[in-house]
């Protein structure tokens, strides 16, 4: 298979690989895909609670190069961005960035998936915080 | 050393050049036609092509009367399983197969289901080579041909071929072997093996693409096929058709430097397969063997890495040619048949390599291919979230995963 140079760029350098703290608040993790299909995709988003903007954006894949590249160029891109605008990331646009062709398009749907479950985490988080001097939530004895 | 490395001879070797050297004189010069019965123009392309059905059928212990040439392997196991089930309807319409064969045995059947016979495919148990008893319990009246691989073309598993030509025999029921991989790089019967038709390829044994013959027994019994090609009768009346006079030349060359050659290639390249397994195994964990390293091809080895992806694999040895079992191509993400087949999970299957060592294949070429492995399968796995929850030690069994 023929890989255009961004998806071989983004394979051989890729952008921001690596873990943040699943235990951080301000973090949100996405894992999604299943290691019987053939990928993976971990992405995590760090957000900055008081701008709502993504300071940081890590992420691990399994699969293959196209998935990889996917999830490269999606934390590139949340960088800087506020959560809602990191919410209208499509799928359609990772495909034209990196010009995939029909049979690696799931490798993009991938990755929006893991930007929606990161988020998606992130915000129960800071629910969860939230939630937390709720008066239900704490026991009176 | 020079780059890319070939190093996938199970999909196809490159033509010997003293194969060539014994093919190009009948392209221009001895241009004849073998069914040219008048004239000296086809008494000689017919001498070479009766020198290479005696080359060829020493190769596996034959007679040479006994080999039809054909277009190729794919062709020799049409041939012999559909003129098989068509000749032989009255006795039986039951055909017995295994799930790791080629396809050119798969979709065989599978046609031949939809035109009425029935197939049983069977299992094959962890090291990738079928069960005997299965088989037993397999065969009914209505059995006429069991056809069962020699050797595996990605895991290189080496069927019990004698065992199931014993049992055949026993049965009075034809067996047939696709060779295609065993032949010439593995000592190959017919007489000890008790097989019935044998198909054969050249482009695999060091010959040219395009030609390949099959092995029909002639006495004891004697074995009939009904023809799949119709016009003129060539061949014994089983594959009618112009013979391709080179490549035949070409096959036959090739079959006799095999079987030459085939005891000091086979030992030079199971020590380099096995130095390549160990060098992998010395270098990395959690890598695994898929099928048999006992009842295995002497130059195949198939890994899995588990936690990276073999399509990304590849894509990081660019200048090393050998093949994935993950075929990332498709919504489905369907890996390898054969892989899954040995039950290892898919996840093991989508990680998988196979290399294929052949005659021009260096101990230079070998190491240069497990450094440059080594390191691609460490850089994905540092960006593998599957190894770093194992390390993490979560099991990914018991995991929820998000399909899509």
């Amino acid at each position: 298979m023929a890989y255009s140079n961004k998806v071989i760029d983004h394979y051989e350098n890729p952008r921001n690989v690596g873990s943040l703290s699943k235990d951080d608040a301000n973090v949100g993790t996405g894992l999604v895909g299943a290691p019987e299909c053939g990928d993976v995709m971990k992405l995590q988003v760090k957000v900055n609670p008081e701008t709502g903007v993504i300071d940081d954006a890590k992420f691990k894949t399994f699969g293959c190069g196209s998935a990889i590249a996917s999830s490269s160029l999606a934390t590139e891109w949340l960088k800087g961005k506020t959560v809602d605008q990191a919410l209208a990331i499509k799928n359609t646009d990772i495909v034209a960035e990196l010009a995939l062709p029909p049979v690696k398009i799931h490798c993009s749907v991938l990755a929006e998936d893991a930007i929606k479950a990161a988020i998606a985490d992130y915000k129960k988080k800071q629910d969860e915080k939230t939630g937390s001097v709720q008066p239900t939530a704490q026991p009176t004895a | 050393m020079k780059l890319p490395i070939y190093m996938d001879y199970h999909a196809t070797t490159p033509v010997d050049p003293r194969v060539v050297e014994a093919m190009l004189p009948y392209f221009t010069q001895h241009f004849g036609n073998p069914a040219s019965r008048n004239h000296s123009f086809g008494w000689e392309a017919e001498e070479a092509v009766e020198t290479a059905r005696k080359q060829v059928a020493d190769l596996i212990g034959a007679n040479a009367k006994e080999i039809i040439f054909t277009s190729g392997a794919t062709e020799a196991n049409n041939l012999a399983i559909k003129g098989a089930a068509e000749m032989y309807r009255e006795k039986g319409n039951h055909i017995i197969t295994c799930v790791t064969e080629h396809k050119a045995v798969i979709d065989t059947c599978k046609k031949l289901e939809k035109l009425g016979s029935r197939v049983t495919y069977l299992p094959v148990q962890k090291d990738g080579r079928i069960s005997l008893d299965e088989l037993q319990a397999a065969i009914t009246d209505k059995t006429i041909l069991i056809t069962i691989m020699a050797a595996n073309n990605e895991i290189g598993v080496l069927q019990p071929i004698a065992e199931i030509g014993a049992i055949a025999k026993a049965k009075g029921i034809l067996f047939h072997t696709d060779a295609v991989q065993a032949a010439g790089k593995v000592p190959f019967d017919v007489t000890q093996n008790k097989v019935d038709l044998v198909s054969l390829s050249a482009h695999k044994l060091y010959g040219p693409k395009g030609v390949g013959a099959l092995y029909v027994r002639r006495r004891n019994p004697r074995v009939l096929l009904a023809e799949q090609i119709s016009g003129g009768g060539h061949e014994r009346g089983m594959r009618s058709g112009t013979l391709n006079v080179p490549g035949i030349v070409g096959l036959g060359a090739a079959a006799a430097l095999a079987k030459a050659e085939m005891a000091t290639e086979a030992a030079r390249l199971s020590a380099m397969r096995d130095r390549l397994n160990k060098k992998f195994h010395d270098n990395l964990d959690e890598i695994y063997i898929n099928g048999s390293m006992e009842h295995r091809l002497p130059h195949n080895l198939n890994i899995s890495f588990a936690y990276v992806e073999g399509e990304s694999l590849l894509m990081g040895i660019n200048d090393v040619a050998v093949s994935s079992g993950s075929a990332c191509t498709s919504a489905s993400l369907e890996p390898s048949y054969v892989l899954k087949a040995l039950g290892a999970g898919d996840d093991l299957a989508h990680s998988s390599i196979r290399f294929g060592l052949g005659r021009w294949t260096t101990d230079e070429e070998v190491d240069y291919v497990v450094e440059k492995l080594t390191s691609v399968v460490r850089r994905l796995r540092e960006m593998s979230p599957l190894y770093e929850m194992v390390k993490e030690g979560v099991d990914l069994s018991k995991m929820q995963w998000v399909t899509h």
